[in-house]
């Protein structure tokens, strides 16, 4: 047996697991698709004396259109997230990522929200949740609320929600109609994580890129956006030299880890180039959709 | 800290069984050890190899990443339920019919994986097959032979009524 010893408790509702979670004095965690958190129990690098399973708990596995926005419960898997047609529709580049996140077995039990709450740096439900201004729902006995992502990474694998605090959603922004996308990563097998990935977004207006946005994943300690490369296409002409200076300043940005898969060097070469791919896909996909 | 063992049960195969488990007793090693169900493999134990993939109530999982305890109520499925030395189970007989199998280790939970695809997955092409076969690994490389196996039972299931 790999896993430390711990206690087991199987969450009936929400408030069970955030009362369970209050009882084990910080030391509680909860457990969704385990496929990061089983992996480090069995390494022993997470020990925690309570596991909270919400697996059981019903009604967290649905997606749904609130106001404007989309809501990911806490038990949509990573098989659900990438064939849901209301995120094909109103988010592809959500969808568009999904294909790159792990394999068939991985994808029957990981979750989006769990993904998020472990917070790697190489992984790509965290840089959607950026992209598109996602708001976590938590849940304590201390009460309910609404943590911006722009909150809530603290660093490779550092979140701000409390030890006590269940996640029950994600709400992610919708993409306008005619907003266009590119997604380009690269992994050493399909379905491996990330050595680096970029994504952007972005309109055309009278022949101009507008509400440009560009994340990455994979090139520092937390998935970010870039605004210094997002500043130079933003309203301008999108030339050859304007995604040259948008690539350059963008691997300028970066602050990528060598590792035994790659080098720092390495990385923020793929960074510019995946950047040049992901910016002309947006491109194109925007003037596709841009209204006559 | 109480050690506290917990009496689970659990459907494999179709058998009902009851087990005593520590809540940190990983579902391959009830599987392994307490039931001597040993088709299922052990490689990694952390979610790369697919050795250990078993069916969770009808859906592929990696079993070195469940805990005994969360199939406590659930449908298992496992290698031994494939068929037997005598009767092999259709995916099986593929794997003989194409040498899709070398050392074997890595073949049950191929196995598993691909009664998986069979069952929740419509596939065309072997770029698809390749893509949902790639998160097992088999060290002897016979991936062509396997892809071909994989290959032959979607055609035939597609030809099925
Ligand atoms: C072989 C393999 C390949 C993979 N490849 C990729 C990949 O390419 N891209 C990728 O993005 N991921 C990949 N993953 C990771 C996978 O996507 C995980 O499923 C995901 O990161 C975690 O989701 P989970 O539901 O399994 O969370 P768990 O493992 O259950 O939990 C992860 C962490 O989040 C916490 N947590 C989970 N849910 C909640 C909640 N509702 N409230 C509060 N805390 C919570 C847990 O306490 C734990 O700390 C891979 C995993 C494996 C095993
Ligand atoms: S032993 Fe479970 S995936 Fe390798
Ligand atoms: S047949 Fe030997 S590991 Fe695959």
């Amino acid at each position: 047996m790999k896993p430390a010893v711990f206690d087991y408790v199987r969450a009936e509702s929400v408030a069970h697991a955030a009362e369970v979670l209050a009882g084990a004095g910080g030391d509680g965690k909860v457990i969704a698709g385990g496929q990061s958190l089983m992996p480090m129990m069995n390494f022993r690098l997470v020990k925690p004396s309570v596991l909270v399973d919400i697996n059981a708990i019903a009604g967290l596995d649905r997606v749904e259109l609130v106001g404007s926005r989309i809501r990911v419960g806490a038990l949509v898997r990573h098989f659900m997230t990438a064939r849901d047609p209301l995120i094909a529709q109103r988010a592809p580049v959500v969808t568009a990522a999904m294909k790159h996140v792990a394999h068939l077995t991985v994808r029957n039990r990981g979750t989006f929200c769990g993904s998020v709450c472990h917070a790697d740096p190489a992984a790509e439900m965290p840089m959607m949740t950026v992209m598109l201004d996602g708001e976590i729902h938590a849940v304590s006995t201390r009460g309910k609320r609404m943590i911006p992502i722009n909150e809530f990474f603290a660093g490779s694998l550092v979140t701000s929600l409390e030890p006590d605090e269940v996640v029950t959603a994600i709400d992610l922004a919708t993409m306008p109609p005619n907003m266009g996308f590119g997604f380009h990563e690269f992994a050493r097998r399909h379905g491996d994580y990330a050595l680096a990935a970029v994504a952007v977004l972005m309109r055309r207006e009278n022949g101009r890129p507008r509400d440009v946005r560009i994340a990455v994943m994979g090139l520092g300690e937390m998935p970010s956006r870039i605004p210094t490369a997002e500043t130079v296409i933003e309203g301008n002409e999108l030339s050859d030299l304007t995604i040259a200076r948008a690539v350059e300043s963008l691997r300028a940005a970066v602050s990528p880890n060598t590792d035994l898969h790659a080098s720092a060097d390495y990385r923020r070469h793929l960074a510019g180039a995946l950047a040049k791919r992901a910016i002309g896909d947006a491109w194109l996909r925007a003037r596709e959709a841009e209204p006559a | 800290m109480t050690v506290e063992q917990r009496k689970i049960t659990i459907t494999i195969n179709g058998l009902r069984h009851s087990v005593t488990v520590e809540p940190r007793m990983l579902l391959s090693d009830m599987l392994r050890h307490e039931l001597g169900l040993t088709g299922t493999h052990v490689g990694c134990e952390h979610g790369v190899c697919g050795a250990c993939t078993i069916l969770l109530d009808g859906r592929s999982a990696r079993s070195c990443l469940t805990l005994a305890i969360q199939a406590d109520g659930a449908e298992i499925e496992t290698v031994e339920g494939q068929g037997t030395a005598e009767a092999l189970g259709r995916v099986q007989q593929a794997f003989r019919d194409h040498h899709a199998l070398q050392c074997g280790f890595c073949t049950p939970g191929f196995i598993m994986t691909i009664t998986d695809i069979l069952r929740n997955h419509a596939l065309s092409g072997d770029d698809e097959i390749r893509e949902a076969l790639s998160g097992n690994i088999c060290r002897c490389t016979g991936y062509e032979h396997i892809v071909a196996a994989v290959r032959e039972l979607l055609r035939e299931k597609d030809s099925r009524p």
